[in-house]
């Protein structure tokens, strides 16, 4: 089957993000697909590459490069979400002269119509909080 | 083509939650989607007529929501307990909307591919 999956909390407000993390690996585990991982309002803050936390505390961040780079799923950070929080991607930043972007590897930039796009494709659609 | 229902059960000055659920709302139509929308639970004062969310640093939303005409986003649903429970009546409301009964919900949803 084929999936899309949204996810609209930050990393520490709930845990559906986790939630959806494991749902997606168990996904893959079972031949499913994942076409594409959208996130949008609080949800962009999981593409923030700065976010560098201690150590014993959930990297999700880094899950979700790791993964990417793995098993070549598509994350994207919504523009408009991550342009209300300030997370700088690659053209803004250099724009507002800063030395680098926010977005974490393995993410990409872009609008609603890929979550539109995905929805469509998809067999399922699920929203993570 | 695919059946969009979206669920609207938020307050509607809860930060920018629902700007940005409007912004999905708008896009989907954008793509000639089926779409509608249901007001139910704290949702219901999102249509409440006379919101003044400028005073607290926030957008107002009512013209987006009478602007869901243009998008041809006619189907309004509210779930009329909802409505009740919190003293409200139809008339309170800036659009008019169809009602449905808590008990009747899932009907309603059963009608449609994507809940969101």
């Amino acid at each position: 089957m084929k999936y899309a999956i949204q996810i609209n909390a930050s990393p520490n407000s709930t845990n559906s993000g986790y939630c959806a993390y494991q749902f997606i690996k168990a996904a893959l585990k079972m031949n499913h697909q994942v076409l594409r991982v959208f996130f949008y309002q609080e949800g962009i803050y999981h593409a923030l590459k700065y976010s560098i936390l201690p150590d014993d505390e959930l990297q999700m961040t880094k899950k979700w490069s790791k993964l990417a780079k793995e098993q070549q799923i598509d994350l994207v950070v919504c523009i408009s979400a991550a342009q209300r929080r300030g997370l700088l991607f690659d053209d803004e930043a250099k724009r507002q002269g800063k030395l680098d972007q926010d977005l974490a590897e393995g993410f990409r930039i872009s609008g609603l119509g890929q979550l539109l796009e995905a929805t469509l494709l998809a067999d399922r659609f699920i929203e993570f909080g | 083509m695919k059946k969009f229902l979206f669920i609207m059960d938020k307050p509607p000055h809860k930060g920018i939650e629902l700007q940005e659920k409007l912004d999905v709302i708008l896009t989907a139509a954008a793509f000639d989607q089926k779409v509608a929308l249901l007001f139910l639970d704290d949702g219901v004062f999102q249509l409440k007529k006379g919101q003044q969310p400028e005073k607290q640093g926030l957008k107002e939303t009512a013209s987006i929501f009478n602007a869901l005409n243009i998008y041809d986003v006619n189907d309004l649903y509210i779930e009329v307990d909802s409505l009740q429970e919190r003293g409200l009546r139809p008339g309170d409301l800036s659009l008019p909307v169809k009602e449905f009964y808590r008990k009747d919900v899932n009907v309603l949803m059963a009608g449609y591919d994507i809940i969101i």
